[in-house]
Formats: structure tokens, C-alpha cells, sequence
């Protein structure tokens, strides 16, 4: 055990899946010499070599198509996408080609393959660096989307994604990156995928929520339980899809009322999804609509204003005192 | 190397009226055995009445839309037969006549155009990846599926089909740029028929030739003749030597022209005079390499009849086996999606299959 950022945790755990199997290829923009710009693949090239940690042209069509290829024959590649709002010039290749290769071929060719995307706002990032469209990828059937909201997470879910034969994109949020520490296991571990966890159990509502949020909302909800005297049960969803409904109707079905908190903005954020699904699963048990705390409708302002189109912790709050107040 | 772009020009926008390989039919070639002239020729024949009898089963209202590849027979036969059956097809939705000849059943390709998911399936062995619809993104798989080759030190080759229209695209780019930075085994061929359905090949670049963007990635670029399958044949050859042993990737530009419409649903008398087409037709390389093989005595009267009734037959019988699948079973949208299906689609299909009224049922046992 060793005490790790989330950052460090990724970087182990990509140590780990590339010491464990040879296919394990890294390939990104500046993810080589560089260690990528956020450090997340520091001393990889150093370790393993030029021929597994790739730095390619600056291409994300390209990296994503080659994926691909390198994946359907034999590879088992970690495309890195450097930010989230970067990603688009690869969407058709992730929606028509990587999602759909294994029913397109009717199982011929699988693309164990794990496009890892830092996402997320609220690091003073200059324009389009802060992105949360998790909804994009999690609307096409065939994608993985996995999302971790700590270090242990972090690591054992990544060697999980590797390990799967389907492919996975893989959400880092950038604003946990170094936030803090958190104890992590030096060997080969995995978390499973499809799986959420009960991050705290509770008895009077259930608070679904992924990746940054998770921290976030776990603070209000201390604050929340001392001074109103509710329990609360908070679910850190960690894959978005498929996501897994047991572990959320089973908790909503206890509780009797449910919020989802999210930092992508709220029209058909995955918010909306859940939402609809509890309430066709739960209605009977329900005690107030769904609730849902999502960022505004806007796109990502610049940095000034970022701290106020993603909940805070006001916003959280009172997210969770109108389902008891209806 | 490339022509130089006014001499290419000149070639392009003559290419109808003073076509080289009819000039003179020459010696035949001492690089290349007879069996496998013969065999080009046989196999072009072979996509040709596939081709129509497609077209024909479309019009018949008994396969949905197709893209008809009549005239571009040359290309696909000379490009394929130079490959080695590790080598790895990756196609367009035109190219079925090279996923055929590298060992898709003929009744696959059917089968696809006729809407049905067992049309996808590529036999165990067989490398062909499967059919790209949107335009230029099967070139980045092409340079992926070569990278993997280098990597895990196969003496594997990967072949990526595309048209005019598609060097226009953002992915053509990056994957000749990846193919160069990388020096992947890859060989891409254009088949340069001259309109991206409606739009002339003018329209897509300011080139004279698809083959000359080539240099700009430090790529190899080669054009062809792609009414002469020998010459694309060679082309192709020597590019596969060259992958295979290190030497990189190239860039094939093979000019040619396509009979018929884009798709059937495509009516090409609104952009391209009558007179243009039947030019080309005049010329037709099939026909052509028919006569060189005669003149060459290496074929006759008796050996055609044998090849349009056998071909005739093998059409026919794939379309047989086309016609003869049972119907669709609903179940087979629920397939293949993720190695383990999710719950969630697990339910969906329990429910479905229900309202069908047989749960859990397979409708064809």
C-alpha cells in the first residue's frame, strides 16, 4: 500500500496492465516524452519504450481510428484523448466504428480497447478544457463508460476497463487529479465494471452521483445529516453505462426518495435517464419526484464563472432538502 | 513515382477517347503466369454478373439499395490477387468484389444488401474487415491493423480501399499521415472513378492526381492505369513486397470509372453525359483483357463458354442460398452488443421476445 493521488493511482495502474500484458500499448498527444500533460503516463515511455508508449501526431481521428485497427488485430490499445473537448474530431469513429465493430462484424472482431479522456471543470482551464459530455458516449450502445471518484477507484477500475473485451471510455476528472490521497494497493487489482458502490449507507434518501460530485456531494450531505437529522445513502455510480439499476432501485426502493447530482448540464444529462428509470421502477415507493442538481443549461463559461454553472454545494443542498420538503 | 500533374491531367481528361492499354496489346507479360491472367480475367467475369444480377435482384425489389461496382472490375481483381490471404482487406461499401475474392461467400455480400445482420458475418480465417459506410474512416483502421502487424512482428500487410471523393476527408489524411510517421505496411488504393456520386473529381481537389498528396506525408505515391487489372496487379505487388519488408506504406491511385449509378437509388444521367459513359464502355477492361489473352493464345472461344455458364452457375447458387435463408430472427438485434449483455438488454429482450409470443424462444431451431 501506498498513499496516491489519483493521478499516481492511473499511472500505476497503467503500469501494472502493461507489465502484466505485452499487447498494452499507450498512444496519445505528448503522452510519451512528455508524460502527458497532466503526468498521468509519467515514466512509462522510460519503463516500457518507444514501440508501447507512442507519442503521436496531434490527431484524434486518427489515434481513435488507428485504435481500431491496432485492437481488432491483436493489441490492447490505452488511446489517450488529452481533454474531453477535444474528442469530437474522433466521435465518428467512437459512435460508427468503436461501439459497433463487434455486432457489425457479429462478434468476428472485438476492440478491447480503453480511450481514457480527462473531463470535467472547475480547474481555471481555458475555454472548451472543461467539458462533461459523459451523455454523448453513454447514449451509444456498445461504449462502456466508466468514471472514477478516487484513487482506489481509480486504479482498480482502469485495469478492469483493460481487462474487458469491449471497449471502455474511461472519464478522469481533472479537478481530483492531485486533490487528495488515498491508500492504494502496489499489486494487480481490478473493480469491477457494471457495478456501483454504496459510498455511505442511509436511510431517508439516496444521492446518485459520479466522479467529482462524489467528494463534493459527500460533504454536504455531513453538514445535511448533523444539522437536519436525515440519513442520507450516497451511490457513486463509477460506470454510467450500462449503469447498474439494482444497486439504485434497490437503495431507492429503502429510502423512498432519490437525487442525482451531476456536473454535466441537466437537459439530458444522465440525470435525466435515471431520473425517468426510478421513477418507472419506484413510483409506488416514492415519496417526492426525483430530484435532479445538474449544471445549468449553458455551455461551460470562462473560468470566473465556472464555479457557479456547476452545483455547489448550496445548490446540493437544497437539491436534497425539496425532496423531503414536497 | 506520380506523373507529373499536367501530364496527368492530360491522361485524366483524355482518359476516355485515347485510353493507353488499348493502344497495342504488346507481349504478354513475362513477370506474370498464365494461370493467373487467366484467373484475373475469369474473376473479373465473375464480379461482373454478380454485379448485375444485384442490380437486377434490387430492381426485383428482392435486395434493398446497392452501389454497383460495374467497371471497376480491374481494380478490385488486380488489387486482391496481389494480396496473400494473411494479408487484410479493409473495404467500402463498394468493395465487396475484393471482400469476395479474399474469401467472403458471395451470399454474405447478399445477404447485406438484403438487410440481413448474417450478411456481416466474416468466416473465422478470412481477412476482411467489415464494410465502411461513412466515407474515409476505414483508412485509419487500415494504418491501426498495419501498426499491429509491425508490432507483433507479422508478415502481414493491410490493404485500404477508397475513392476520389473520400481524399477530401479529415480521416484520409490523418491515416497517410499516420502510415508515414509510423512507416506502417499499409497500402492504400484509390480507385479514382472519377465522381463522388454527383461530384466531379475536380470539384473534390485542386490536384491533378489523388497520387501526388503522397508526398506531402513522405508517403510513395503511384498512379495506375485501373482499366488494366495487370498493371494494377503489379502496382499492388510491388507495394506488398515492399510493406512486407520494411520499406513502408504507398499510396495506389488507380483511374477508373463506374458503369452505373452510385447506388440504385442513384440516377447519374443528371451529372455525366450519356456519350462520356459509353466511352468507357467502349474500352471496356474486361473485354479488353479478353482479346490479350486471345491474342496471347492462351484463350478461346470454348474456354468462355465454359467460364459464363460456370460463373452464371456460382451466381445463381449464392443467390439461391440468399433467397433460401429463413427469415430474420428479431433476436439477432440483440446480439453481439457487448460480450456480456447488461441486464438492463437482458430484460428489454425477455420483454420483446414476449410481445412476440414466444419468451425466450428462437424462432429458427
Amino acid at each position: 500500500m501506498s498513499s496516491k493521488t489519483l493521478v499516481q493511482a492511473i499511472n500505476d495502474g497503467l503500469r501494472c496492465a502493461m507489465a502484466r500484458d505485452p499487447r498494452v500499448i499507450l498512444l496519445g498527444e505528448d503522452v510519451g516524452v512528455n508524460g502527458g500533460v497532466f503526468r498521468v503516463t509519467e515514466g512509462l515511455l522510460e519503463q516500457f519504450g518507444e514501440e508501447r508508449v507512442i507519442d503521436t501526431p496531434l490527431a484524434e481521428s486518427g489515434i481513435l481510428g488507428t485504435s481500431v485497427g491496432l485492437a481488432a488485430n491483436g493489441m490492447r490499445p490505452i488511446p489517450e484523448i488529452q481533454f474531453m473537448g477535444f474528442i469530437y474530431p474522433g466521435f465518428e469513429q467512437l459512435v460508427s466504428h468503436v461501439a459497433r465493430l463487434r455486432m457489425r462484424s457479429r462478434g468476428r472482431f472485438t476492440l478491447p480497447m480503453v480511450v481514457r479522456v480527462p473531463f470535467g471543470g472547475r480547474i481555471r482551464a481555458p475555454e472548451i478544457h472543461s467539458d462533461s459530455t459523459e451523455t454523448y458516449f453513454a447514449h451509444t450502445p456498445g461504449l462502456t463508460v466508466v468514471v472514477p471518484s478516487n484513487p482506489y477507484d481509480a486504479k482498480g477500475l482502469l485495469l478492469a476497463s483493460v481487462e474487458s473485451e469491449d471497449p471502455v471510455i474511461f472519464l478522469e476528472p481533472m479537478r481530483i487529479y492531485r486533490a487528495f490521497r488515498e491508500e492504494v494497493p502496489d499489486e494487480y487489482y481490478t473493480v469491477p465494471l457494471r457495478k456501483a458502490t454504496v459510498v455511505k449507507e442511509g436511510t431517508d434518501v439516496t444521492v446518485i452521483s459520479w466522479g467529482t460530485m462524489v467528494r463534493e456531494t459527500w460533504t454536504v450531505i455531513q453538514r445535511l445529516e448533523q444539522e437536519r437529522g436525515v440519513s442520507v445513502e450516497l451511490i457513486d455510480l463509477r460506470t454510467l453505462s450500462p449503469w447498474d439499476e439494482d444497486t439504485v432501485m434497490t437503495s431507492v426502493n429503502k429510502t423512498g426518495r432519490a437525487v442525482v447530482v451531476h456536473e454535466a448540464v441537466a437537459h439530458l444529462g444522465l440525470g435525466a435517464e435515471i431520473s425517468a428509470r426510478i421513477h418507472e421502477e419506484c413510483i409506488l415507493q416514492l415519496e417526492a419526484p426525483v430530484a435532479r442538481v445538474a449544471s445549468f443549461d449553458v455551455p461551460p463559461p470562462l473560468f470566473q464563472l465556472e464555479d457557479l454553472h456547476a452545483p455547489t454545494p448550496q445548490r446540493i443542498s437544497a437539491g436534497i432538502e425539496k425532496v423531503f420538503a414536497f | 513515382m506520380f506523373k507529373s500533374s499536367a501530364e496527368a491531367e492530360r491522361e485524366l481528361q483524355g482518359a476516355a477517347v485515347s485510353h493507353p492499354a488499348l493502344a497495342e496489346f504488346g507481349d504478354k507479360p513475362a513477370d506474370i503466369e498464365d494461370t493467373l491472367l487467366i484467373r484475373m480475367y475469369e474473376e473479373m467475369w465473375k464480379l461482373r454478373l454478380f454485379d448485375r444480377r444485384a442490380v437486377s435482384l434490387q430492381r426485383a425489389g428482392r435486395i434493398g439499395t446497392y452501389p454497383p461496382l460495374e467497371g471497376q472490375e480491374a481494380c478490385q481483381v488486380g488489387a486482391t490477387l496481389a494480396l496473400r490471404p494473411q494479408d487484410f482487406v479493409v473495404p467500402t461499401y463498394r468493395d465487396y468484389g475484393a471482400m469476395i475474392l479474399h474469401g467472403v461467400p458471395m451470399e454474405n455480400i447478399l445477404l447485406y444488401w438484403n438487410g440481413r445482420a448474417e450478411g456481416c458475418v466474416i468466416p473465422d480465417g478470412v481477412n476482411v474487415f467489415p464494410i465502411a459506410v461513412p466515407i474515409a474512416t476505414q483508412l485509419p483502421h487500415a494504418a491501426g491493423i498495419a501498426w499491429a502487424a509491425k508490432l507483433r512482428k507479422l508478415d502481414q500487410v493491410a490493404l485500404g480501399f477508397f475513392g476520389d471523393g473520400a481524399s477530401s476527408e479529415g480521416d484520409f489524411h490523418e491515416a497517410m499521415n499516420f502510415a508515414g510517421v509510423f512507416q506502417l505496411p499499409v497500402i492504400y488504393f484509390c480507385q479514382n472513378n472519377q465522381y463522388a456520386i454527383s461530384v466531379p473529381f475536380h470539384r473534390q481537389t485542386a490536384t491533378a492526381t489523388i497520387a501526388e498528396k503522397a508526398a506531402a506525408y513522405g508517403v510513395e505515391g503511384v498512379r495506375v492505369n485501373g482499366w488494366d487489372a495487370i498493371q494494377v496487379y503489379r502496382a499492388v505487388h510491388a507495394a506488398v513486397e515492399k510493406a512486407a519488408s520494411g520499406g513502408g506504406p504507398t499510396l495506389i491511385e488507380a483511374l477508373t470509372y463506374r458503369y452505373g449509378p452510385h447506388t440504385t437509388s442513384d440516377d447519374p444521367t443528371k451529372y455525366r453525359p450519356a456519350e462520356e459513359t459509353d466511352a468507357w464502355k467502349a474500352r471496356d477492361p474486361i473485354a479488353t483483357l479478353g482479346e490479350q489473352l486471345r491474342a496471347w493464345g492462351i484463350w478461346n472461344d470454348a474456354l468462355e463458354t465454359e467460364l459464363q455458364e460456370r460463373m452464371q452457375h456460382m451466381v445463381s447458387e449464392a443467390i439461391g442460398r440468399m433467397e433460401s435463408a429463413p427469415p430474420p430472427n428479431p433476436e439477432d438485434m440483440f446480439l453481439h452488443i457487448y460480450a456480456e449483455p447488461s441486464p438492463r438488454l437482458l430484460r428489454q429482450r425477455e420483454e420483446f421476445l414476449a410481445s412476440l409470443g414466444r419468451p425466450g424462444g428462437r424462432q429458427h431451431e
